[in-house]
């Protein structure tokens, strides 16, 4: 096909593809049954030099007809415990924490539905343009089967509630209740820091999605 | 609000941001042709969101993660000899949108075997698993945002969306870019296909001048002579404003 030669013939975008059943073959061998990698990513990335409070993030993700799904791939990505990204577009000085790069990957349990980050609390993080602080968050991004292209949305802290009253973000949602979907309540669990964080792709509690 | 001196430091520029995706492009959601979409597809409008420090950031991979066969699919699960199949190359540029290479990126890679069979509990197709193909790989892109894998040309298998739906032979790619929105899952199909204009899958796309874009091209002059054949297949992530304009962002 020929293209105009001017300078801003973009390239577009290559089109997204559902990830299919076996998502787990390439991104989660060790879920799809079998060990092929030496270093596998993984949804635990808590370990022993990174700063911050430990806690784990667990929930199940629902379709629309209210079923927990058991093959949906989730990957987050989240600030320090300082509120500094691992990442050079990220500029504040001496807040990073070299041990953390902030992103983990797991799935949804083909038995359970249920999925597990074990991570640390990120701290607040610098709003666009150097404004006002956003409210600690995690990025979530999801992919499978009958997700046509990956879906994201934020986690936000139960136990934030000055901070995510005062998020940029969660303030433009225009229905207040649905902002709640967004919040991930805190408890206790056999000395553990549990939020959980259940996710509706569609329904009467449709979780918010963005277009980021 | 006074600004802290460590937030004026990382406020973000507008170099970083991101084109907003076009989303014509991309299947929607909802696509009752592939049955499973439509309970797994959100019917609420997704909230646009400008880009803040959380959207135009994201994961960094080095090559000292991956093993050396990592991108080597006949013999990274390979036990007792090689697997059963036509051997290919596959290769390709990550490029951006605005044609800059992405090199230093993830690009990760899984697949049927080539009688069409996953190496996966949940696969039960009647084609045999093979005792030395695993199926998937990854690899880091160059300086040039090239990338390459050996591997079998994938069989095609049928799949539970109308009772004969089989997908045509395909490759599954998920790239990361340099920005959490720049990530990318999508599925490589192969040049002269039959199967392609039947698939229900790839019927999701509503631009067909898209479809053509998933379609890796053969490749001879990358074929290795008398051993195997070459297909290319080029990745465009997501644009930045990088490089394209000085003027800050109004308002600050």
């Amino acid at each position: 096909m020929d293209r105009p030669s001017f300078a801003f013939a973009y390239l577009p975008e290559t089109p997204s593809q559902t990830a299919g059943p076996y998502v787990h073959i390439g991104l989660i061998p060790k879920q799809a049954g079998f060990d092929i990698f030496e270093n596998n990513f993984s949804g635990d990335i808590a370990g022993p030099s990174v700063q911050g409070e430990r806690i784990t993030i667990e929930g199940r993700i629902f379709d629309g007809a209210g079923h927990s799904t058991r093959d949906v791939l989730v990957e987050t990505w989240q600030a320090n415990a300082a509120g500094r990204y691992n990442h050079p577009a990220d500029g504040q000085r001496g807040a990073l924490d070299k041990s953390f790069r902030g992103w983990a990957r797991t799935g949804t349990d083909f038995a359970t539905g249920v999925y597990a980050i074990r991570t640390i609390k990120p701290g607040a993080v610098v709003g666009r343009k150097g404004r006002r602080r956003m409210a600690p968050h995690i990025n979530f991004w999801l992919a499978s089967r009958g997700i046509n292209i990956g879906l994201a949305t934020r986690m936000y802290f139960g136990d934030e509630e000055a901070a995510n009253a005062a998020d940029p973000v969660l303030n433009i949602i225009e229905q207040p209740e649905r902002r709640k979907t967004l919040i991930a309540p805190r408890s206790e669990r056999d000395g553990n820091i549990i939020y959980t964080f259940d996710i509706h792709l569609q329904g009467e509690r449709e979780t918010v999605f963005f277009d980021v | 609000m006074a600004m802290r001196r460590s937030d004026e430091a990382a406020r973000l520029t507008s170099d970083a941001e991101f084109h907003q995706r076009d989303r014509t492009i991309h299947p929607p959601a909802h696509t009752p042709v592939y049955k499973t979409s439509v309970l797994r597809s959100p019917r609420i409008p997704l909230w646009s969101l400008q880009n803040s420090l959380s959207e135009v950031t994201g994961p960094m991979f080095s090559p000292e993660e991956l093993g050396p066969l990592d991108n080597d699919l006949l013999r990274n699960y390979a036990h007792d000899g090689e697997p059963i199949g036509e051997q290919i190359i596959v290769h390709g540029y990550v490029l951006d949108g605005n044609g800059r290479p992405i090199s230093g990126t993830l690009v990760e890679v899984w697949q049927a075997n080539a009688g069409g069979r996953y190496r996966h509990r949940n696969d039960t197709y009647i084609a045999p698993i093979d005792p030395n193909f695993g199926g998937c790989g990854r690899m880091i892109t160059d300086e040039n945002g090239h990338y390459f894998f050996r591997t079998v040309k994938p069989g095609a298998y049928p799949f539970r969306n109308y009772v004969n739906s089989w997908r045509p032979a395909h490759i599954h790619f998920s790239i990361f870019g340099r920005a959490f929105v720049q990530r990318l899952i999508t599925q490589m199909y192969f040049e002269g296909d039959p199967l392609i204009p039947h698939d229900s899958i790839i019927a999701t796309i509503p631009d067909k001048s898209a479809v053509e874009r998933l379609i890796a091209r053969l490749d001879l002059n990358a074929a290795l002579p008398l051993e195997c054949l070459a297909y290319r297949f080029d990745i465009v992530l997501r644009g930045s404003r990088q490089t394209l304009f000085d003027n800050k962002l109004h308002g600050s």
